[in-house]
């Protein structure tokens, strides 16, 4: 499951021995793996399997119940402002303020990472011509496409310069076209040294140069690059099968995937 | 299962002044909203306008008030619940915004705001800051209208009361947290309307002098003496005419540090979240 021993500095991101529960029911169950800069992996599970819960960890929207999560060396409990700073987050839900403009939205989440106003307004340009919405600067973000916002959302996760970016089911609702852009848009991060996690349930979002984990009811089944997930299983040919054989083996009961 | 505290203090290397940017780009945020939510400051000023105009009408001549301090002659009603009615203002606003934070109702904007680096007492507290500012706007666009219902107080009286205003509203945003933060029952606005707000509002001196009150129940008096509103009303209506309720300043800024503490302990931003996916939980 581990890629070996790594220093602190060679980790992007460390779980080890996570457990999570709501009341009596275990979400999360000693979940652990370890992620390198510049590697984007994707966390590919069922609805339920916990990836949204794992995704609460590590941004310390939940506090950590049982085990240990640092991003590059910081503890996200005891050190929570060292590895927050660190870290870019995009949602499953929508977070942007649909009342403010796009600029408007970008100079907020610089202001939460204390970056000045003319910084700010600097990286945000930046920004968003990178993701071609200079033109659209002082429009309502209730104006943008759907395929729009997430670039947005993406853009403003990466204004702070975090080293770790994990996206929560990011292109749920994206036409096809949306999808690919940001998935692509994505994997452009690695060349700049930022590790990507990418939660998500749709196996055709997997690229064969990417990791995998595959979480089902709380447990990591695989964590390898991707066709090294297919070899595992013998019958398969592709991820998508390795996925749904694993899935079923874990779960005979299960014949969804 | 361990649970860490939200008031974390040993968070991290930023300056002063990226505290301060912190804080000022929360309540700049606060303040476009409010700009662009015409309907909600409307709405925020309709409710306390309905009781000055047609309450207080109503109850003039029923509800007479004897000159008590810090008023020097005999006032009309309107004017004596003037100071209830700000209040009013600032715990709508502030259980609303409260509320709003504990269950992540404005589409998930808590959680931008929690993933932010700075320690969450912080943040918790500026936005608190915000809630209470934006407050303070809806007092005085109430008092600009009241003016025409011969509620004029002595100019010095509008800046008096700022002060009071910011610790009285702080006072019931926290309280607001605390309360949607440790209390199960008290999920939706309309749970806090029917179990905090009117039971505070009506067992205070918001709409009648305390010693009416007592006239009628002395255990109601206590009831009216012990409610933190109560002191919230009567700092604001004694600092409108410049003047200090030192009793009522030393509970307001008592309370507003203890309820502080107490919400920022209590804060725990996965219950909004579990209570919206079912309490414990589907699969989230």
């Amino acid at each position: 499951m581990m890629h070996g021993t790594l220093s602190s500095n060679s980790v992007a991101l460390s779980v080890q021995g996570v457990s999570h529960s709501y009341g009596r029911r275990k979400a999360l169950e000693n979940v652990s793996f370890t992620l390198t800069p510049s590697t984007f992996t994707v966390l590919l599970g069922l609805n339920g399997a916990g990836k949204s819960t794992l995704f609460s960890l590590i941004t310390r929207l939940y506090a950590t119940q049982q085990g240990r999560i640092s991003i590059l060396g910081h503890d996200i409990e005891r050190s929570p402002g060292a590895a927050l700073r660190l870290l870019g987050t995009v949602f499953q839900s929508r977070t942007l303020d649909l009342d403010l403009s796009v600029m408007q939205n970008l100079l907020y989440h610089a202001a939460l990472h204390g970056i000045g106003k003319h910084e700010a307004r600097l990286r945000s340009a930046d920004a968003l011509a990178r993701i071609a919405l200079s033109d659209r600067d002082a429009d309502k973000v209730r104006s943008l496409s759907g395929g729009q916002m997430r670039r947005l959302e993406i853009a403003r996760a990466l204004l702070h310069r975090p080293r770790l970016l994990v996206l929560d089911e990011p292109t749920v609702g994206l036409d096809i076209n949306s999808r690919a852009d940001i998935i692509s848009r994505a994997h452009q991060l690695l060349s700049e040294g930022v590790c990507v996690l990418w939660a998500t349930h749709l196996v055709d979002e997997v690229q064969d140069q990417d990791d995998v984990i595959i979480l089902h009811h709380g447990r990591i089944l695989a964590h390898a690059p991707g066709p090294a997930v297919v070899a595992k299983v013998g019958k398969a040919t592709d991820i998508r099968t390795a996925f749904r054989q694993m899935i079923k083996e874990a779960d005979p009961a299960n014949e969804a995937a | 299962m361990t649970r860490t505290l939200a008031l974390d203090l040993s968070e991290p290397n930023f300056s002063i002044r990226q505290y301060a940017i912190c804080l000022q780009g929360i309540i700049w945020r606060e303040a476009l909203r409010f700009l662009h939510q015409r309907e909600r400051f409307v709405a925020a000023l309709i409710r306390p306008l309905v009781w000055l105009a047609i309450f207080a009408a109503g109850f003039r001549q029923v509800l007479g008030v004897s000159i008590i301090p810090p008023y020097e002659t005999y006032v009309l009603y309107e004017v004596y619940i003037a100071a209830g009615l700000i209040t009013m203002i600032q715990l709508f606003n502030g259980m609303q915004s409260s509320l709003s934070m504990v269950y992540d109702r404005e589409m998930g904007n808590m959680r931008t705001l929690l993933v932010s680096p700075f320690p969450r007492w912080y943040l918790l507290s500026s936005k608190l800051i915000a809630g209470t500012l934006v407050s303070i706007l809806q007092v005085y666009a109430f008092l600009a209208i009241a003016w025409f219902w011969e509620i004029e107080p002595p100019a010095i009286g509008y800046l008096a009361v700022l002060p009071a205003l910011i610790l009285s509203g702080m006072m019931l945003g926290a309280l607001g947290m605390l309360i949607s933060s440790v209390s199960r029952q008290l999920e939706n606005f309309a749970g806090v309307m029917n179990f905090v707000i009117f039971p505070m509002f009506f067992a205070s001196s918001a709409l009648y002098p305390l010693w009416r009150v007592r006239e009628s129940s002395p255990l109601l008096y206590y009831v009216c003496q012990f409610n933190p509103f109560t002191h919230a009303v009567e700092l604001t209506r004694f600092s409108l005419y410049g003047q200090v309720n030192w009793l009522s300043l030393a509970v307001v800024f008592g309370c507003t540090v203890a309820f502080m503490v107490g919400a920022i302990l209590a804060y725990d931003p996965s219950r909004g979240l579990l209570v919206r996916r079912g309490d414990t939980g589907g699969a989230p």
